[in-house]
């Protein structure tokens, strides 16, 4: 279990306790916070669940895997700070990780 | 006005099942995509990504398994209207007429939404003010390649779309490829050209950079480009095209009254329908307790709602359960001799 920070684009901060193995994005789903739409439900084929994460954790998340840096191409303005969040595997490691939403998902 | 018993809107897995089941019952029906090819998401998103639970199928692709669904329906033939997005959905007495954005009117008793999570859109570009010139010369897809002909070209994007638009038009344009990223993921051969023409000065190539903002006095003139560092860059453009693949949409669908629940349509799990009279949904689209967006739910709930339409179709007949083993009927609607 990690306790997770959906920062949105506007500042509004929701915390979410998620289990270990859910991603990011399902914590987000199963807990109702607005700002990531997951159209492909976790295929990593839509790159609507796109979050940026900060440097001190960014290096600390498991490394992108093949594919996502492609699908990231298609995201609503993503820098080197982007991520996938239907990739991002929730474990005790990453207790108290915040991830700021863009400003849409398109 | 085309008259027919269902129209089903979306072509993907779910839309082609349930079209199956109209044709088993014996009703007739029309299947409208906003794509220009069947098969939804399976063909559009994961088209060579294999699947693993469709029932009996160990493992298939997303085209085997579009081309396998093309196939079962085949002896009905229905209609497909491909390049159709449904724009308008109005009740005229006891029926319903649905109207295309390319015009094509239908008048039915039942419609059966399958849409996905939506229809297939372009990504467009971030900024405001690319929306003044969106369809002119800020464009997301080419219809006619001979507008840019000796004219200054801002293509944007790193797939395969961006890669083949650069290559082709770096013969008749001054053309500019810019991407976010230095890897693009492309077809090996096109990435390769795209690297050859910029060395060659036949491209223009910017990495690491993005859309800032697009600028002219009337008519588009220049396209301000920024690298993640804060640098900027402006560049002649006559053009900007971006190729960032497709997003779904709901569109539409949310005027229609159909008390959406997160971009979803609540039904009833009897026979699909939503509060609508005749208005039914399934697949990924659809709402109810304990739905899973699997293919193989769409399908079940594709094979009730065709039962679903069959009492507005054909209201003075009773509807009969018959197995395909055993009924010469089906057979006949098969083509099965």
């Amino acid at each position: 279990m990690a306790k997770i920070k959906y920062i949105e684009h506007n500042g509004n901060e929701h915390i979410a306790d998620v289990q270990n193995g859910l991603t990011i994005m399902e914590g987000a789903i199963q807990n109702d916070i607005p700002g990531i739409d997951a159209d492909c439900g976790g295929s990593m084929s839509c790159a609507t669940c796109h979050v940026y994460v900060k440097e001190d954790w960014y290096d600390k998340l498991p490394k992108k895997e093949m594919g996502e840096d492609d699908m990231l191409d298609q995201a609503y303005e993503p820098n080197s700070s982007s991520r996938l969040s239907c990739q991002i595997i929730v474990s005790d490691d990453l207790d108290g990780l915040s991830v700021h939403m863009p400003e849409k998902q398109v | 006005m085309i008259k027919t018993d269902v129209v089903i809107i979306g072509a993907g897995p779910t839309g082609l099942f349930c079209a199956h089941q109209l044709g088993i019952i014996g009703l007739k029906c029309e299947i409208v995509d906003n794509l220009d090819k069947i098969g939804g998401q399976c063909i559009e998103l994961y088209p060579d990504k294999p699947i693993y639970d469709i029932p009996a199928v160990p493992e298939c692709t997303g085209e085997e398994l579009t081309n396998n669904l093309i196939k079962q329906i085949k002896p009905f033939n229905f209609n497909f209207h491909l390049n159709n997005k449904v724009q308008e959905l109005r009740k005229e007495n006891e029926s319903w007429i649905v109207k295309t954005t390319n015009g094509i009117e239908f008048n039915t008793p039942n419609v059966v939404i399958a849409g996905g999570v939506g229809s297939f859109e372009p990504r467009k570009f971030p900024t405001k003010s690319a929306e003044k010139w969106d369809g002119k010369t800020v464009l997301y897809s080419i219809k006619d390649k001979s507008i840019f002909k000796d004219k200054s070209v801002a293509i944007f994007g790193g797939g395969d779309s961006a890669l083949d638009w650069a290559i082709e038009l770096s013969s008749i344009s001054k053309v500019s490829l810019i991407h976010r990223r230095d890897e693009f993921r492309g077809a090996p051969a096109s990435i390769q050209k795209i690297k050859e023409l910029s060395e060659k000065n036949r491209i223009n190539l910017f990495t690491k950079y993005s859309i800032k903002d697009v600028k002219g006095n009337g008519s588009l003139e220049e396209v301000e480009i920024k690298s993640e560092e804060g640098e900027s860059k402006t560049l002649k453009a006559d053009y900007v095209l971006g190729f960032f693949g497709l997003i779904m949409q709901l569109g539409p669908i949310a005027e229609w009254g159909l008390n959406l629940d997160k971009k979803t349509i609540p039904v009833n799990t009897e026979n699909f329908e939503t509060n609508k009279k005749g208005i039914f949904a399934i697949g990924d689209i659809c709402n109810y307790p304990g739905k899973l967006k699997l293919i193989l739910s769409g399908f079940h709930e594709g094979a009730l709602a065709a039962r679903g339409c069959f009492k507005y179709a054909r209201p003075n007949e009773k509807y009969r359960f018959e197995f395909t083993t055993a009924s010469n009927t089906i057979k006949d609607r098969l083509g099965i001799k």
